[in-house]
């Protein structure tokens, strides 16, 4: 391994990304606007979960007060939406858009759920619990767990974090390598000195050093604004993005290994990314998934990327409570090396 | 004082590529003299960027072996050529001069890139980005990447096409240079003029095979076929005895075929024809080509 060449592939990557100012700004811009969207949506006021149509009311969409009764009006994690008739209601009851429909113009009030619906089925009985004069005797209320408050954004933020790492790497490797290979630059390398390992060094390093430089970039923007709150160690949090993004961009070393297509990569790209970005819990958790859902996502990086970071940063984990999530990394590290390696190709 | 034969510079033996039941080069042979500029010429698909690949060693041929300087190629075989390739993009965002210096650090031994700017004419646009160059200045670049190595073989595929005629002399100065200095130079050309300003040796492929190869004057002496004279039908006008020669009579004009062009200029001078306004054509490369090659097109 020659090391002045491989410098010179990493300077050259990265003067790459430096310049290209569009696609540069829109690293930085893309998961700072979604957590900031995020931050907005789901930030300070509680999330209300369930969907409530009222009619008869004149305001619409906003029956919270005005056409609510009291008695209802009091339940958390409801939101009510007036409708001025039936028909308007029950077309949005149809069409999933609220949860259950209830007509507050006769006694005992009316209402309709759809039977297809999991929510309708809840929200039913937490309503009709509430009509029914306080808590089952059976069951008795006891102290209240005490327990850090984990904000939704502190929860999410390690997502959008592993999804921005994901695409960069995938694409940032995967896509580009394969436009060179398509126009040429890989063909005219090849005629040089520089050999296929030496390559593919450069490219990863390069790569996970714009990574790290735009993890560290929109760690500290993100914080300055939304005041993260980390409970385990800094260091122990870059060691896990850093085995995180070496077998990320490892896996864009197996897209990259072949092809000249870029629409077929693109598809590829898609069909690794989509999955990842649902069943890596970017967004949302998978608890109560499916068994094989589960196994899908163990065998996905950024699902061990996510937990460990997440083990890390709400919960203050240590380095040793992360092992298993970086023993899987590396080894899947290693394993994207070694096929992306054998089935890469200059020409085809 | 040493009077043994140089090596040839590279020389491919019994060289077949397939692509399935294509057969892109069909046991070819091939001795590429040192320190000459060697044209290979064919149609389209004659196989002449294939075989120069192989010999490049950028695919491997189905059978055969190439040589270098009289033994097989060896793993240093990349830092002793240089590439100019038919279609190359160039890395992108990267100023002309960035670009040199990426490639000079992946070689041992390289040109100083001032001295190479100096010889492609990059002066102008040394801090250019590459995608802001016109064709001709991105021709010279990519000939300069293909020297940065100093090296003693230079594969040019197709370096004029799609050049204006200004950059396509500009870019033929270069490889005059070159050459003068020695290099072995191989260069697959469409154009029969830049084959007969540039190279020493021609060799003329069709259908995976090499089916003529010389100096361009034995070339045009084997297969380039007689000379043509045209003269107008009025020029004979004034002649007391027949013309001494075979010729077709046209509409306006008479056209005779035949090889030895100065002998049936002194005939006609003799039977008293006026040839004030004769048209001489004499065979060139071109007529090479096309007697070797047909006339029939094919893509």
């Amino acid at each position: 391994m020659n090391f002045k060449r491989v410098w010179a592939m990493i300077v050259a990557r990265n003067r790459e990304f430096f310049r290209d100012r569009a696609a540069f700004g829109w690293n930085f811009l893309f998961p700072f606007l979604l957590i900031g969207g995020f931050a907005i949506i789901f930030g300070g006021q509680e999330q209300k979960d369930f969907k409530v149509g009222v009619f008869p009311c004149p305001q619409i969409d906003s029956a919270q007060t005005s056409c609510t009764p009291d008695v209802l009006d009091r339940i958390r994690y409801v939101r009510y939406l007036g409708f001025k008739d039936q028909s308007v209601g029950m077309d949005k009851l149809k069409h999933h858009k609220i949860d259950m429909l209830l007509d507050t113009a006769t006694f005992p009030f009316r209402y309709w759920i759809s039977d297809t619906s999991p929510k309708g089925y809840i929200v039913e009985r937490m309503l009709a619990g509430s009509l029914n004069n306080g808590p089952p005797q059976a069951m008795r209320r006891q102290a209240a767990v005490q327990a850090r408050q984990i904000r939704y954004i502190d929860w999410l933020f390690p997502g959008i974090l592993g999804m921005n790492i994901m695409f960069s790497a995938l694409y940032g490797v995967g896509f580009v390598v394969v436009r060179y290979r398509k126009n040429g630059v890989l063909k005219r390398l090849n005629a040089t000195p520089l050999t296929a390992l030496e390559y593919l060094t450069a490219q990863m390093l390069s790569r996970i050093f714009l990574l790290l430089f735009t993890l560290c970039i929109l760690w500290v923007g993100c914080d300055l604004v939304f005041k993260f709150q980390v409970e385990g160690h800094y260091i122990d949090l870059a060691i896990l993005f850093f085995v995180g993004c070496l077998s990320l961009t490892a896996l864009g070393l197996v897209v990259a290994s072949r092809g000249t297509s870029e629409e077929f990569t693109n598809g590829i790209l898609n069909f690794i990314t989509w999955p990842m970005m649902f069943l890596s819990e970017v967004w949302f958790s998978i608890e109560g998934a499916p068994h094989w859902v589960k196994e899908i996502a163990n065998l996905l990086p950024l699902t061990h990327l996510l937990a460990g970071v997440r083990k890390i940063m709400n919960d203050g984990a240590g380095l040793t409570d992360v092992l298993p999530e970086l023993t899987i990394l590396t080894v899947m590290t290693l394993l994207f090396l070694v096929v992306g390696a054998a089935l890469f190709s200059w020409n085809k | 004082m040493n009077n043994a034969p140089a090596r040839p510079a590279i020389e491919a033996l019994n060289i077949t590529k397939r692509y399935g039941n294509l057969v892109a080069v069909d046991r070819l042979d091939l001795t590429v003299p040192t320190g000459v500029c060697f044209g290979l010429l064919g149609p389209n698909g004659a196989g002449k960027t294939t075989l120069i690949e192989i010999m490049e060693d950028i695919i491997p041929p189905t059978s055969g072996q190439i040589r270098y300087l009289g033994r097989p190629r060896s793993s240093s075989f990349r830092q002793q050529i240089g590439i100019m390739f038919q279609q190359t993009a160039l890395l992108a965002f990267m100023t002309v001069y960035e670009t040199l210096a990426t490639f000079q650090a992946l070689y041992s031994n390289s040109h100083t890139l001032e001295a190479l700017i100096g010889l492609c004419h990059l002066e102008d646009i040394r801090n250019q980005l590459n995608d802001k160059i016109s064709g001709g200045q991105r021709q010279r670049l990519l000939l300069a990447l293909a020297l940065i190595n100093q090296p003693n073989l230079v594969f040019l595929d197709e370096p004029s096409t799609g050049l204006d005629p200004q950059a396509r002399r500009n870019l033929w100065d270069i490889v005059h240079t070159i050459r003068g200095q020695g290099k072995t130079i191989i260069l697959t050309t469409h154009y029969m003029e830049e084959a007969e300003q540039l190279c020493d040796q021609v060799a003329v492929m069709d259908k995976g095979k090499i089916i003529a190869q010389g100096t361009p004057p034995d070339l045009i002496r084997s297969h380039g076929g007689g000379g043509q004279i045209r003269l107008p039908r009025s020029s004979l006008d004034k002649i007391d005895a027949p013309v001494p020669l075979k010729y077709q009579t046209m509409e306006n004009h008479i056209l005779l075929e035949t090889v030895e062009v100065n002998q049936a200029v002194g005939a006609l001078l003799n039977a008293g024809v006026d040839l004030t306004d004769m048209e001489v054509k004499t065979p060139d490369l071109e007529t090479v080509f096309l007697n070797l090659t047909g006339r029939r097109l094919r893509e």
